[in-house]
């Protein structure tokens, strides 16, 4: 699905990320850490080509990264469902559209029966007509994984997605990813909480990668 | 025309909510288009009355002639005589007139007064001809008064004609430059508008990219929302601008200056082609805008 073979990021002249060779699987679960600043987020950005690698070859679902079309991004994109820590909804749309949007804008229709499903599912039903700014930090992280996995992604890319939530609320996010996890969706969540990553292992089979001095690591049991 | 036609109808009910509804680009194009518009009629309205006033000249011109007649008093009567005989006898000739005094004094009171001793004056005959649709031969005519009437002279306007004529010709293209002008500037400001829109929604712009959505698609929520916008300003600016029209002063109370300048007629309904005109030229400037941003934004 996404992989990369040497891969090296620089920006500005400096280099960000180097030699880094990882082949996501269908259904894999993965954790990125690292200190602050280690680049996990430069590297979601690789995975669904926000960014494109100035060295090493990445292919996305079989596409050479390099060599792709505006258009073929985002029809990559609408394979790969991603969760930011700042959510970036629409703040004029209300959270249903928002979670809708990425069927709007692929001119799919709207199962209206099915989003109301979504929203119950992240536990927002009640709250579909507010706006993005209503929303209290657990609800925007709820709502943007709803966003994320509406057109049924083949992968799941979440950024810090517990940055701002309390444990209860962290655990309760972790809990609807492994659950996508079961569902066959490769999951890869980049966090610096070690203690979230241990609660996951309890959970699911979980690959932990680590990201130091620039340097994709694999973290193996020592956490 | 297809393209903008199609912008009209939305293709899916929140497609276009995504680019946020309000800023200061959107007063910004819907004034614009209105006062271009404002401005578009009265330009229409210069090209059409400068057009009408051009025919009208040319028309009425032609079909006058002068005959002069400048001989010794002791001669005058025969020549007027011999000449309204040859008239007479002259295909395309509808009527003649020979000037009396007092519309010789009218004639030259610009000049010299309202006392001008005409009686005492050796002042030349003048004979007002009015041709027929078919028109004289001019310079045959002149021939036949050569022959029968030396002192007469044979003035079918030409001279000063011509130029009039020119000048109103010019006149009716100088409108329709300005009207071209207009429509320039229009998409100029509404370009600006637009790059200034997408400049202002760049965190738009990279949530709709980061949710799997074409440049297509972003480019087309823009230009469907400034097209209605040039599309709405427009059509104020249009019902304005006729309104301004219907209250200028009707051509006899304004005098001669003034004559014809406005619509008549069918000549009411060109303006209504200025609102789908401003809608294309709206939708060509924000195509332009946001295809040239969405290549610069990675």
């Amino acid at each position: 699905m996404i992989k990369l073979q040497h891969v090296a990021m620089s920006y500005g002249g400096k280099e960000l990320l180097s030699d880094m060779s990882l082949s996501l699987a269908p259904g894999s679960f993965h954790f990125l850490t690292g200190p602050s600043g280690a680049g996990k987020t430069t590297f979601l950005k690789l995975c669904y080509a926000e960014l494109l690698p100035s060295a090493g070859q990445m292919t996305l679902f079989g596409k050479d990264a390099l060599g792709m079309t505006r258009d073929d991004i985002a029809g990559i994109r609408q394979r790969i469902g991603v969760v930011h820590q700042d959510c970036q909804f629409l703040e004029h749309l209300s959270v249903e559209e928002n979670v809708a949007l990425p069927l709007t804008v692929s001119r799919r229709p709207v199962n209206a029966p099915e989003l109301q499903e979504l929203l119950g599912w992240v536990g927002l039903k009640h709250r579909r007509e507010a706006l993005p700014a209503q929303l209290s930090g657990g609800e925007r992280q709820r709502a943007a994984l709803a966003r994320a996995i509406i057109m049924s992604p083949d992968v799941i890319l979440a950024d810090e997605p517990t940055g701002n939530l309390d444990w209860e609320m962290s655990l309760r996010l972790l809990s609807l990813l492994t659950e996508l996890n079961r569902m066959g969706k490769t999951v890869v969540i980049a966090t610096h909480d070690l203690n979230l990553i241990r609660q996951a292992k309890a959970q699911v089979s979980a690959r932990v990668l680590r990201i130091a001095n620039r340097r994709l690591q694999h973290a193996g049991a020592d956490l | 025309m297809r393209a903008p036609l199609s912008l009209l109808k939305s293709e899916r009910p929140g497609a276009d909510r995504v680019v946020p509804p309000t800023g200061f680009t959107a007063r910004l194009t819907l004034l614009t288009a209105a006062a271009m518009a404002f401005l578009a009629v009265f330009a229409l309205a210069l090209s059409l009355a400068t057009g009408r006033l051009a025919d009208r000249w040319a028309d009425s011109l032609a079909r006058s002639a002068t005959i002069r007649i400048s001989a010794p008093p002791d001669q005058m009567e025969a020549q007027v005589a011999a000449v309204l005989a040859v008239l007479k006898t002259t295909p395309g000739v509808a009527s003649d007139r020979v000037l009396g005094n007092d519309e010789m004094k009218d004639l030259l009171k610009p000049w010299f007064g309202p006392d001008l001793p005409v009686d005492a004056l050796p002042l030349p005959k003048l004979i007002a001809v009015t041709e027929t649709s078919e028109g004289v031969d001019s310079e045959g005519l002149r021939l036949r008064l050569q022959a029968e009437a030396p002192g007469a002279v044979f003035d079918d306007h030409t001279r000063w004609r011509r130029p009039l004529v020119a000048a109103a010709e010019r006149l009716r293209l100088l409108g329709l430059m300005s009207l071209v002008l207009i429509f320039g500037a229009m998409a100029g400001m509404i370009t600006l508008a637009a790059q200034a829109a997408l400049a202002a929604n760049g965190q738009v712009i990279a949530t709709l990219r980061l949710v799997g959505a074409r440049d297509t698609f972003i480019a087309r929520a823009f230009v469907r929302r400034f097209t209605l916008r040039g599309l709405a300003g427009a059509g104020l600016g249009v019902l304005l601008g006729m309104a301004a029209m219907a209250a200028l002063p009707s051509a006899n109370e304004a005098g001669g200056f003034l004559t014809g300048l406005g619509f008549s007629g069918w000549g009411w309904f060109w303006p209504l082609i200025i609102p789908p005109l401003a809608a294309i030229v709206a939708y060509g400037a924000t195509r332009f805008a946001a295809a040239r941003m969405l290549r610069r934004i990675r």
